[in-house]
């Protein structure tokens, strides 16, 4: 182990060690203070096209014709494709290939690709796409996921992607005190900073080359190759620098069109989206529509929970069935619930297709499960807090879904622990730029309420439903140098610091290289649910591992010694009596040890036609209190502070679990306060960020965490992944507190100024 | 239609020969002058990624003509730095605080910040976040880049580099 001094404020105290546990700094931070980071929007080729894609005005319409010929006749336009010029398979998608790479006969939502074009200018590519003449017959959409199931099919696959029941005891016999309420949650965007982005660049193989800003290298490859129809060995992904996911980055956007215009003109093409073609080309937060009834004993124990959910897919599938699975799954939330019915459709409409976004699932229900709770409290005559408390989760409790958990899960520690938080001090009365409303002083002090508002979420960690689920890491030691390469993709999250992090403590060397992220290894999963520290940091530290042995039996072997008897401390190799005694770097001169390993999570299993099974590998929990001022005659709120405490399991990097602990707390707060794509006839009305919200420094509050640290058993180093539970509990924490500041219902997210100031 | 100019970029003059005369500053900068550290995120003056200083005073990259920005002096993030490999007070807080997650949003908050920071070397927690309320940030929540900003100017201040 090397140095673990830190400072109160989480700070390397010694650059250059940074083993796990210390608040190591990021390999790739110089490079991106500095501008010199290549994000994959940055990236450039001798003889290099700009590539353009036209896409849907209409959420349905029968394509009558294309006429190409006007753009392909402007100057500087090298290729102009339709469905027509695909020459593998016409449709990819993330878990079934559902979706047409060029809309053929049907276009079925705003935003679809149609053609794409490679130009030598990206406005001249745009201009060429304005030049497409697309013959659409506009058909009757179906916009309403409540009409969805007796509409007429919005594709050949059917209207439903999934329709999962889970029931569990018996709900026929309510408890004495029973509340229950409707809710709905809107369209969220990930919203990203650094919009999509990729080179494609024919190799002289005949393969393609696609460098790409993305989650998951591996599921890009295969969508790819079978469009381009080039067998996956032929396709060679490389991870572009990305800016930022959060979701958004799971299902393939710009990647097939990018190479089918390289494959056509055999020069590299680029393609960058635009602020508004982000929007419309990634998936979105599901919106939700939620009915939920509990009943209680007069202590406030739950006795029943009942829970109908509509999630919105949109056109496409993308991960619905999944985050329909999540919804039904963590419904009720961390708490005991013996006797359950719950209802979960997602379903196809012509709105955008929605899919993966931190929480997946989780959000939604936790906005209407933590609403409940707050009703049930207050018909109990509890406090908020003392009833979540009396319902916590456990281990050993179980789920919703029969499982019994069995892992660490201190839903009541985090209750505890956030509650105990100091609260802020009352607002200034003289300082107008803090109140609700800020710079535009709209508020008076004597008018402005303060809340508090509580919440608790959890949800699972990595994959769930018995799939296989798997990374694949090699560590290469070589001179006190170890090389680390994984195609795991570094978002933002910090993987790439926990990986150096890692291989340091189990090798004890300083020195700790990674190789770039590309498909010349195996596959590291996706960079999502929460997964990539257990996952890929797992298989890093199995790699690593391996290596450690070859290195001791090495070592051993040379002092006719058993392996069992050395271990690595701080960097030397030592046996118990000091008779061995060298550096790794010593050990290692001239000799080169690699290991390859791949690493897997035990087994789940899928959920039966109750809904029931032993479906989640590892569960997570967070609570949030938020405190809001709020001027409810305007229906303004400023968010004073947010105060959480998050499960862990073992903080490997405490800096950047703040850091995520913070950014997920912002997107929590935006969509409780700010953010929605807002929607008429099929068509997003707000894809840019004049009209898309999202929170700026001036919106955020103080934020005040605590980590709870309960090792998970089975994890590496025991650590839970800590992206998403801040996003789940964070927004009804702080609609909880408005409605503590007014009194008002609100039963809907993203809560607009009209709800706050007039009801319903 | 084009017309050769020259700009003043980082001290160093830069021949534009062949460009069309509707390109923004971002986009010759990025795609003309090999000087990728201001990022494109919006287009439209929303996310200050492409935050530049035109003679000293802040601006977002997206909204000025290139062929407008002639004789006026062009200071961008990869301007900042003394030399390779060295990082400004701010630069080094931003790493030490952990203010850099994704990072496509940095080299905007870092010019905007060296702007905030000459003009008001101690700026209070409220004028920072108004400093950088035209910065957006998706995945810190802010709060290690406040952080950052209160200890370059505290470094600064002490006269340290």
């Amino acid at each position: 182990m090397t140095d673990t001094t830190t400072t109160t404020s989480g700070r390397v105290v010694a650059p250059g060690k940074g083993g796990v546990g210390e608040s190591a700094s990021r390999p790739d931070g110089g490079p991106k203070v500095r501008g010199e980071f290549a994000f994959a929007g940055d990236l450039w080729a001798e003889g290099m096209l700009w590539g353009q894609t036209l896409r849907s005005p209409h959420p349905s319409a029968v394509i009558r014709g294309v006429d190409v010929s006007a753009a392909l006749r402007m100057p500087g336009v090298h290729a102009v494709l339709t469905a027509d010029d695909i020459p593998g398979s016409s449709r990819y998608g993330l878990e079934r290939r559902d979706q047409p790479v060029f809309a053929a006969d049907v276009v079925r939502h705003v935003g679809e690709p149609v053609a794409a074009v490679a130009a030598d200018h990206p406005d001249t590519a745009r201009r060429a796409c304005q030049a497409i003449v697309v013959d659409y017959q506009p058909l009757e959409p179906v916009l309403d996921p409540a009409e969805a199931l007796t509409a007429p099919p919005v594709h050949p696959d059917g209207n439903l992607f999934r329709h999962l029941l889970i029931r569990r005891g018996d709900v026929a016999v309510l408890g004495p005190v029973v509340v229950e309420g409707s809710y709905e949650v809107g369209m969220q965007d990930q919203a990203f900073m650094g919009p999509e982005a990729g080179l494609a660049v024919p190799a002289e193989d005949g393969g393609m080359d696609l460098i790409v800003s993305t989650q998951w290298l591996h599921n890009d490859r295969l969508q790819v190759a079978e469009c381009l129809g080039l067998p996956p060995e032929k396709v060679r992904l490389s991870l572009g620098g990305v800016g930022g996911a959060f979701g958004a980055r799971e299902d393939v956007s710009l990647h097939i069109h990018a190479c089918l215009l390289a494959q056509r003109t055999g020069r590299p093409v680029k393609i960058v989206y635009s602020r508004e073609e982000s929007f419309l080309g990634h998936v979105h937060r599901h919106p939700a529509r939620m009915w939920m009834r509990h009943s209680a004993d007069r202590d406030g124990r739950i006795a029943t929970f009942e829970a109908r959910i509509l999630l919105d897919g949109g056109a496409y599938r993308s991960s619905s069935y999944h985050v329909v699975a999540n919804a039904a799954c963590f419904s009720a939330g961390p708490y005991k619930v013996d006797n359950a019915l719950v209802e979960a459709d997602g379903v196809r409409t012509n709105n955008p297709p929605c899919g993966a976004m931190r929480g997946f699932g989780a959000v939604q229900v936790c906005f209407a499960h933590e609403a409940q709770m707050d009703k049930l409290a207050q018909a109990c005559g509890l406090d908020p807090v003392e009833l979540r408390l009396r319902n916590a989760l456990g281990t050993g409790d179980r789920l919703l879904t029969g499982q019994t958990i069995d892992g660490a899960l201190p839903v009541a520690r985090v209750i505890r622990e956030a509650a105990a938080l100091p609260l802020p001090p009352p607002m200034s009365p003289n300082e107008e730029m803090t109140r609700p409303g800020g710079a535009g002083r709209t508020a008076d002090a004597e008018h402005v309420r303060r809340g508090v508002g509580f919440a608790v979420g959890f949800k699972n960690l990595m994959y769930a439903e018995g799939y296989m689920d798997g990374s694949v890491a090699r560590c290469r030691l070589a001179d006190g140098l170890a090389t680390v390469t994984c195609a795991a993709a570094e978002v933002g999250q910090g993987f790439v610091t926990l990986a150096q992090q890692i291989a340091r403590t189990v090798l004890g060397v300083d020195d700790v290289l990674l190789a770039p992220a590309d498909t010349t290894i195996g596959s590291a999963g996706s960079s999502s649910a929460s997964r990539q520290t257990w996952m890929s940091g797992g298989a890093v530290q199995k790699a690593c591992l391996a290596v450690r042995d070859a290195l001791l039996a090495d070592v051993a072997s040379r002092h006719g010694r058993r392996a069992e008897d050395l271990a690595i401390v701080e960097g030397r190799i030592v046996s118990a009596d000091g008779v061995v005694d060298e550096s790794v770097a010593e050990a290692s001169a001239g000799q080169v040890f690699e290991e390859e390993v791949e690493y897997h999570h035990r087994l789940t299993h899928p959920l039966d036609h109750d809904g029931q099974g032993d479906a989640h590998v590892s569960l997570v929990c967070a609570a949030h209190r938020a405190v809001v001022d709020v001027d409810a005659d305007l229906g303004l709120v400023r968010v004073v502070q947010m105060a959480t405490a998050q499960d862990v399991g073992k903080a490997l990097n405490p800096l950047q679990v703040t850091g995520q602990i913070e950014g997920g707390i912002a997107q929590g707060l935006g969509l409780a306060t700010m953010e929605e794509l807002t929607m008429r006839h099929g068509r997003i009305l707000n894809p840019s960020f004049t009209d898309y919200l999202i929170p700026t420094a001036l919106d955020m509050p103080e934020v005040v965490a605590t980590l709870v640290e309960e090792p998970e058993p089975g994890a590496p180093f025991g650590a839970k992944g800590v992206g998403e539970p801040p996003t789940i509990s964070s927004t009804p924490a702080i609609v909880a507190a408005v409605r503590a500041a007014t009194g008002r219902p609100l039963a809907r997210v993203p809560m607009r100024p009209p709800d706050i100031a007039f009801g319903p | 239609m084009t017309v050769p100019y020259r700009l003043t970029i980082n001290g160093a003059e830069h021949e534009v020969a062949d460009a069309w005369l509707g390109e923004s500053l971002l986009y010759v900068l990025r795609e003309r002058l090999d000087l990728p550290g201001a990022k494109s995120g919006c287009e439209q003056g929303e996310c200050g990624s492409c935050s530049v200083l035109i003679d000293g005073s802040l601006e977002c990259a997206c909204l000025v003509l290139a062929a407008a920005a002639v004789g006026r002096e062009i200071t961008t993030v990869e301007g900042l730095q003394p030399d390779r490999g060295d990082f400004t007070a701010i630069q080094e807080a931003f790493l030490a605080e952990g203010a850099v997650q994704c990072g496509f949003c940095t080299p905007g908050l870092i010019v905007a910040l060296t702007d905030l920071l000459t003009h008001n070397p101690h700026p209070d927690d409220l004028a920072v976040r108004e400093a950088i309320s035209g910065n957006l940030c998706r995945c810190t929540g802010y709060g290690r880049i406040l952080a950052a900003a209160q200890a370059a100017a505290s470094t600064l201040a002490g006269g340290a580099p």
